[in-house]
């Protein structure tokens, strides 16, 4: 082999290796694949470990041969777990409290972030500044002069202690909702408007037959996010709405202990034992994990078009 | 009466924002004076005369921070939390959306996998992950690496490492939002600056320090803000645990001392807020890029 062809079989290999400029070779792209799916495998590993444990009996689950294969498929947890949850019922109380302030606190967004795109007026940017505190300030600090405030006016165990908030435009990381829409509705020109005026169209009606089409996936994905955020959260319900009445699957699963006892008058609470948590937990995470499925898009690409990176 | 255009906008203007603004001043504005005001009292609600207050000037403050250890020590917890988890969930998400960002196939795949955990961790989840050891990777836990390294190095090392590894999944698991928040930004960079400083002889590291990292500081900033938000605020936290256990705690707590606690939280986590802000955007400099447009 001459000298010429020794070179010419090494700068192929470089060149396959580390391609132009490094981030072409297939070295570079071997470690960006490798990376990516050993960390998206930490993603997943718990979700993985929790369908693995679910299905795993009490001897499994003691059996230190058996990792993560369970000896034969064991429904008896999400048996145990359906009950504790008292799932369908728990499952509409939860829709109940979530759903429906997502729904109005999306519409409300709409409007206050309309008002803020597209009217002048005095003390805007001082209104502003007041919005995008509120999304720093903690819940925290508010909750105990809102708690004396629902008791006085009898909505304490009452869904209107999720509803009332949401109604008025303080639910849960409302501003960020606002200013999404704030961000979409800025983008649509002028123009149209002042067409519309022309041709007599009052201001709300602008909104209404103009506006709200246009924004449509700006809707889908604040109610989306308002909807997970309020799914997800337990502790201004656990103040609130502390009576039992309005329990949320989570909140259950804070409280699987005592929920399990409810089902099972007598029972040994020492028989819960993980497969059967974890049971519960998958249950939990079950519809947000459907409706992301289907869904994904919006989510993602929802911060995408927000806008919000582009100031 | 005739009205002028600019008039009615303003009319129109507010009426469109005019519920919010009531919610404003009556579920955020009033609260936060009143929670103020109660922090200097004692405050209980009496079956007959209802609300009751009685001015003890700073005691709930003095009591918060000569006499609740178990305070003190979760807000110490939180700030090493804090310290630990924001550079690490800004470094991790930049990292993965770089990742993301290069010409690879399935993105859009790992992206979902990645954002996953925003749409299932709640507090009660990561709860049963965590007490079900799931929260750690098997493997580290087994290796005996963490209780090495706690009798070797000195505490204040230790504990963060010993964060880091036994929490990986959950400090990933935070990172969600960050990753398409990066990601968006990555995409907005002009393509044409890359290839000029590579003409210029610029290697990609060096093309990462001068181009990418100034041109994502106001992304660095926003996902900043959204970390420090989303952990001050998530209702596993100690120190919020606290806050509300105070509440329905007999006198000399309650309402009052609650309040107390809840202000010293707020004032901490504004501090925290005020300084990422100062130190990321750096307004004395004023080279804050302009990012997309």
């Amino acid at each position: 082999m001459t000298r010429e062809k020794v070179n010419y079989i090494f700068g192929k290999i470089r060149h396959f290796l580390f391609g132009l400029h490094y981030s072409d070779g297939f070295l570079f792209k071997a470690i960006i694949y490798l990376l990516l799916i050993s960390i998206g495998f930490v993603y997943v590993y718990p979700i993985l470990h929790m369908v693995s444990y679910s299905f795993q009996s009490l001897e499994d689950l003691l059996n230190p041969a058996i990792n993560y294969l369970p000896s034969s498929l064991y429904f008896g947890n999400y048996q145990e777990a359906f009950k504790s949850l008292n799932y369908f019922k728990t499952l509409g109380t939860t829709l109940l409290v979530t759903l429906v302030p997502a729904i109005i606190q999306t519409i409300v967004a709409s409007l206050v972030g309309y008002g803020f795109a597209r009217f002048e007026f005095k003390g805007k940017k001082i209104w502003m500044a007041l919005l995008i505190a509120t999304y720093i300030i903690p819940p925290q600090v508010t909750m105990i002069p809102k708690y004396i405030m629902f008791n006085d006016m009898g909505l304490l165990n009452n869904v209107f202690s999720v509803i009332l908030p949401a109604t008025l435009g303080q639910g849960l990381y409302s501003a960020i909702f606002v200013l999404i829409f704030y961000q979409f509705y800025k983008m649509i020109p002028k123009v149209l408007d002042e067409a519309a005026q022309i041709d007599g169209a009052s201001r709300p009606f602008i909104y209404l037959r103009v506006a709200v089409p246009l924004s449509m996936p700006s809707f889908i994905t604040s109610f989306l996010f308002s909807f997970v955020w309020y799914w997800n959260e337990t502790y201004l319900s656990t103040i609130f709405m502390d009576s039992g009445k309005y329990d949320t699957l989570q909140i259950k699963l804070l409280k699987f202990v005592s929920a399990y006892q409810e089902a099972n008058p007598g029972g040994d609470i020492r028989m819960i034992n993980e497969g059967m948590r974890l049971a519960a937990t998958l249950l939990i995470i079950l519809p947000m994990l459907l409706m992301y499925f289907v869904l994904q898009r919006w989510f993602i690409e929802g911060i995408d078009n927000a806008g919000i990176t582009g100031e | 009466m005739k009205l002028t255009n600019k008039k009615r906008d303003a009319i129109a203007g507010y009426s469109f924002i005019s519920i919010w603004i009531v919610g404003f001043l009556f579920l955020s504005a009033f609260p936060l004076l009143t929670s103020f005001y109660y922090s200097f009292n004692e405050v209980i609600i009496d079956g007959q005369q209802g609300l009751v207050t009685t001015f003890t000037g700073f005691n709930n403050y003095v009591n918060a921070f000569t006499t609740d250890v178990e305070f003190l020590n979760a807000l110490r917890e939180y700030l090493v939390d804090i310290a630990v988890y924001l550079p690490l969930i800004i470094i991790i998400s930049m990292i993965l959306a770089i990742l993301l960002n290069q010409k690879i196939k399935g993105r859009g795949f790992f992206r979902s996998v990645y954002f996953l955990p925003v749409i299932i961790s709640s507090g009660p989840v990561i709860n049963e992950l965590l007490s079900s050891g799931t929260g750690t990777l098997s493997a580290i836990s087994r290796s005996g690496m963490v209780e090495n390294m706690q009798a070797n190095l000195p505490v204040f090392l230790s504990e963060p490492i010993a964060i880091i590894l036994s929490e990986m999944i959950v400090i990933l698991w935070f990172s969600g939002v960050q990753i398409v928040l990066f990601l968006a930004g990555l995409q907005k960079i002009n393509r044409e600056i890359y290839e000029a400083a590579e003409i210029d002889g610029a290697s990609p590291w060096e093309s990462f320090w001068k181009i990418t990292l100034p041109s994502l500081r106001p992304i660095i900033l926003l996902a900043s803000i959204y970390t420090i938000v989303t952990l001050s605020t998530f209702s596993n936290n100690t120190a919020l645990g606290i806050i509300r256990q105070g509440m329905f705690a007999p006198l000399p707590k309650g309402f009052g001392y609650s309040s107390a606690l809840a202000w010293v939280y707020f004032l901490l986590v504004s501090a925290i807020l005020g300084l990422v802000t100062v130190v990321i955007a750096k307004p004395w400099q004023n080279r804050l890029p302009k990012g997309g447009k």
